[in-house]
């Protein structure tokens, strides 16, 4: 009997839950209605791409769109109903999301050679093996960042149009037609939806050009169901896919110019810079993997970063990690060997908690699960969650710039080279320690989103902490690392701040 | 048992997955030590080996007991400490106290069927870990960490000193908990909670028993009815669908000095898998029987009589 309901308890209970699976419709507090006069990223104002003023809502055209919306509110299936909610919740959070799901899906090194070399994934072969691209933590954060300016600048431009061309929801129009999604005066052309739908497919043709029929799929998916919802209707739709096609296509050609497609370097530069520390007087740093694989994008600190000038970058790198053959270094590799020795339940879980490694979205990722998770809390209109998932996104790009130049300007070992006998709870990133990412992310991201949402600054802080501590715990990272990193992400964290608060948002 | 990860003690112990009944107020205690190691391993189908893992060792001492509340219903304990340890690499192993095994053995059946006697078993088992030991760090985990309930139908048939028992199990398995709040199989889960799939597994050995000796070989065959294979140069996780085919041998020999003294001995080796490790093990131990009922102490222990 007891054996019987221990049997129906465990098989009963085995469908999971996801945290953002059962969301209301967003619901913004304000629908920020003068967003045309936020400060764009790239576009020089919200007009650089024209789009044409709509049909009047008392024309046959339009009267017949009505008519599309109609007859697909009659006969709503389960399914569809499902798609209506997902994307109603909100459809900055879901590309998040979608974009968060390919970089883990990507994020896996590749495979070595017979030879004991390694190959590199090819942007202009991105199905032969290793896929391109592989979705490391500068990859990753360069992709999140992208996609995320991009969308802002869209949505600050449709909603410039929206308000010059003041074209009502289609429910406010013909009352017979059901605001399945609750109803708002926010007008609807150019829908802001797809809007977003246009930009991130076409971001995919640079970023995850392997899943550009996927992307396309969820497009067509969220456009439909925003119709059918009764949110907008097929040239609210068609107008907004067009432009955020279009203000996609400026940042894809920028970033074909940003020095990220020579991130990898030549076995020339990866000789380089051991010859320089080891003429510094360094131990200089080498792969821990078997075989020895080159650095991970060691002149991705050259990337051109969207916050500051690129000649800004060296003035925050911070000065040198204690030399290698110093006391200092020495006193810092025992802290670690006896961290790991035998480490606590409690050190393991806040290791595993934010090691966000080889399959997994990366620490930039996280933070953007941070953070769109604490913005739902916020009902921000959509052009706001975009404006601050920018934000948050920039500042992750660049601290990635920074920490990677930092990285590579000095080259140093991890503490397991330094004492071979330091075991690891995590696996060890193949790039040089100092300084940390983790902390260098941490530091940027606490910063912007303490001052996105202020009443939760100290809890960032605290995160930013942990996360920080947590590579120490793991056995991956110095002390020097942890500590320099938050304080270099912070600076990058500023120029966000510096943005935020003259953007016009606020 | 050939996994990158043992799931529970009893797979290793022969008492839950064998013929052989306690009398009644017996108690039989025991301790085993099993060693267990593989270099190849199966992501997904491909076979391979990891050069940043080396060879991985598993090895296991556990203690077991199984009282005799009838010569017709047995119940079992049994719990292992865990260590793991890679050869190559930095990964740190781990170590611990694993999963408790409580199970129940009933043998409602027992006739003669032409020369011999056959036996017919209904077991069922329960298991749960004892400790918050991390489940996230495979291949260096000890275990899943999932709560098993196992249900077992056995049968088995001996002709002279010859016998032959077959076993099928369903497992019901548990969702577990892990540290990171976010995990990707073949899409994205933004929760803690990994779904575990049930697993099912059948087993066939054959050999010689008599009052003193056993000798056997034993087939396993483990499917995991769910879950995703380990994608390219990817890490394994817990719900993987872990299979594995395994082929051993047991040997129990009982002490003619010391009575109700006897020592076992074995190894296994896996002969297919999918995200499992090919691994070879061998296990030896040693159990003593305590008769706590009235009647004279036997010669022969109750339990190897058949």
């Amino acid at each position: 009997m007891a054996t019987g309901i221990i049997f129906l308890q465990l098989s009963c209970s085995k469908a999971i839950t996801g945290r953002t699976d059962n969301l209301p419709p967003l619901n913004p507090a304000k629908i920020d209605l003068d967003a045309g006069n936020w400060k764009t990223i790239l576009l020089t104002g919200p007009t650089d791409f024209p789009v044409a003023a709509p049909t009047a809502v008392n024309s046959t055209a339009y009267v017949a769109e009505l008519n599309e919306i109609k007859s697909l509110q009659q006969n709503i299936s389960d399914d569809e109903q499902a798609k209506i909610s997902y994307w109603g919740a909100g459809s900055v959070l879901r590309w998040n999301e979608l974009m968060r799901q390919l970089v883990a899906k990507y994020n896996l090194p590749p495979y070595q050679n017979a030879d004991g070399t390694y190959p590199f994934p090819n942007a202009n072969n991105p199905f032969a093996y290793p896929l391109f691209p592989f979705a490391n933590p500068p990859y990753a954060a360069r992709a999140y960042a992208y996609v995320s300016a991009a969308q802002y600048d869209a949505l600050v431009a449709a909603w410039y149009y929206k308000k010059l061309y003041n074209r009502p929801a289609p429910y406010k129009t013909d009352p017979t037609i059901t605001a399945r999604l609750g109803a708002t005066d926010l007008p609807s052309y150019p829908s802001e939806d797809a809007v977003l739908a246009g930009v991130t497919a076409e971001m995919m043709k640079l970023l995850f050009p392997d899943e550009i029929a996927f992307i396309q799929q969820k497009a067509d998916e969220e456009e439909l169901a925003k119709i059918t919802a009764g949110s907008a209707t097929r040239s609210d739709i068609e107008a907004g896919e067009a432009l955020g096609r279009l203000v996609a296509q400026k940042f894809t050609t920028r970033a074909r110019a940003d020095k990220a497609g020579a991130a990898a370097g030549t076995q020339t530069d990866w000789s380089n810079f051991e010859t320089v520390a080891v003429a510094r007087g360094e131990t200089p740093w080498f792969s821990l993997e078997s075989p020895r694989r080159p650095p991970m994008l060691p002149l991705f600190g050259n990337v051109t970063p969207f916050l500051f000038d690129p000649t800004i970058t060296a003035t925050l790198r911070p000065g040198p990690p204690p030399s290698t053959s110093s006391d200092q270094m020495k006193t810092e590799t025992a802290e670690i060997a006896d961290l790991v020795k035998n480490p606590t339940r409690e050190h393991t879980r806040i290791v595993q908690f934010w090691a966000d490694g080889v399959a997994t979205y990366t620490p930039p990722g996280h933070w953007n699960a941070i953070a769109a998770e604490d913005f739902i809390t916020k009902n921000f209109s959509e052009v706001r969650w975009a404006r601050d998932m920018a934000l948050l996104n920039m500042s992750l790009m660049d601290a990635a710039i920074v920490c990677w130049n930092t990285k590579y300007f000095y080259f140093n070992p991890r503490p397991t080279q330094m004492n071979t006998a330091i075991k690891t709870l995590t696996g060890i990133p193949n790039f040089p320690a100092y300084i940390s990412g983790h902390s260098t992310f941490s530091g940027a991201a606490a910063t912007i989103l303490g001052y996105i949402i202020p009443e939760r600054a100290s809890a960032y802080t605290d995160m930013a902490n942990e996360a920080s501590m947590s590579r120490m715990y793991g056995g991956i990272h110095y002390r020097s690392d942890c500590g320099i990193g938050l304080t270099t992400g912070q600076k990058v964290g500023a120029y966000a701040v510096a943005r935020a608060k003259t953007d016009g948002a606020d | 048992m050939g996994m990158l990860c043992i799931a529970h003690v009893s797979v290793t112990a022969q008492t839950d997955i064998d013929a052989i009944m306690m009398s009644k107020n017996n108690f039989c205690i025991g301790g085993m030590y099993s060693s267990s190691h593989w270099t190849d391993y199966w992501e997904g189908t491909l076979k391979r080996t990891n050069d940043n893992l080396g060879n991985v060792s598993m090895n296991m001492a556990g203690f077991m007991g199984t009282y005799g509340v009838s010569g017709k219903l047995n119940l079992l304990v049994g719990l292992p400490y865990v260590q793991t340890k890679a050869s190559a690499g930095t990964l740190h192993g781990d170590k611990g106290f694993q999963d408790l095994s409580l199970w129940v053995k009933w043998m409602p059946v027992e006739t003669h069927v032409g020369n011999g006697l056959l036996s017919v078993y209904g077991i069922g088992g329960f298991s749960f870990p004892v400790t918050n030991y991390n489940p996230d760090f495979l291949p260096m985990s000890i275990g899943m960490h999932s709560k098993n309930l196992s249900l077992r139908a056995m049968a088995d048939y001996q002709a002279g000193h010859l016998f032959a028992t077959a076993s099928g199990t369903y497992v019901v398995r548990s969702n577990i908990k892990i540290d990171r709040t976010s995990y990707y199989t073949t899409e994205l889960h933004l929760t803690n909670e990994v779904e575990m799939p049930d697993q099912s597994s059948f087993n066939i050995r054959a050999g010689y028993r008599s009052g003193r000796l056993i000798a056997e070989a034993i087939y396993n065959q483990m499917y995991t009815l769910g879950g995703f294979d380990i994608t390219r140069n990817n890490m394994p996780f817990a719900s993987n669908r872990m299979n594995a085919s395994t082929l051993g041998i047991n040997l129990k020999y009982t002490l003619k000095a010391i009575s109700g003294l006897s020592l076992i001995g074995g190894g296994e080796t896996t002969l297919a898998g999918r995200n499992v490790g090919q691994a070879n093990s061998l296990t030896g131990g040693i159990f003593y029987i305590l008769d706590f009922s009235h009647k004279q102490k036997k010669s022969v222990p109750a339990s190897n009589q058949k």
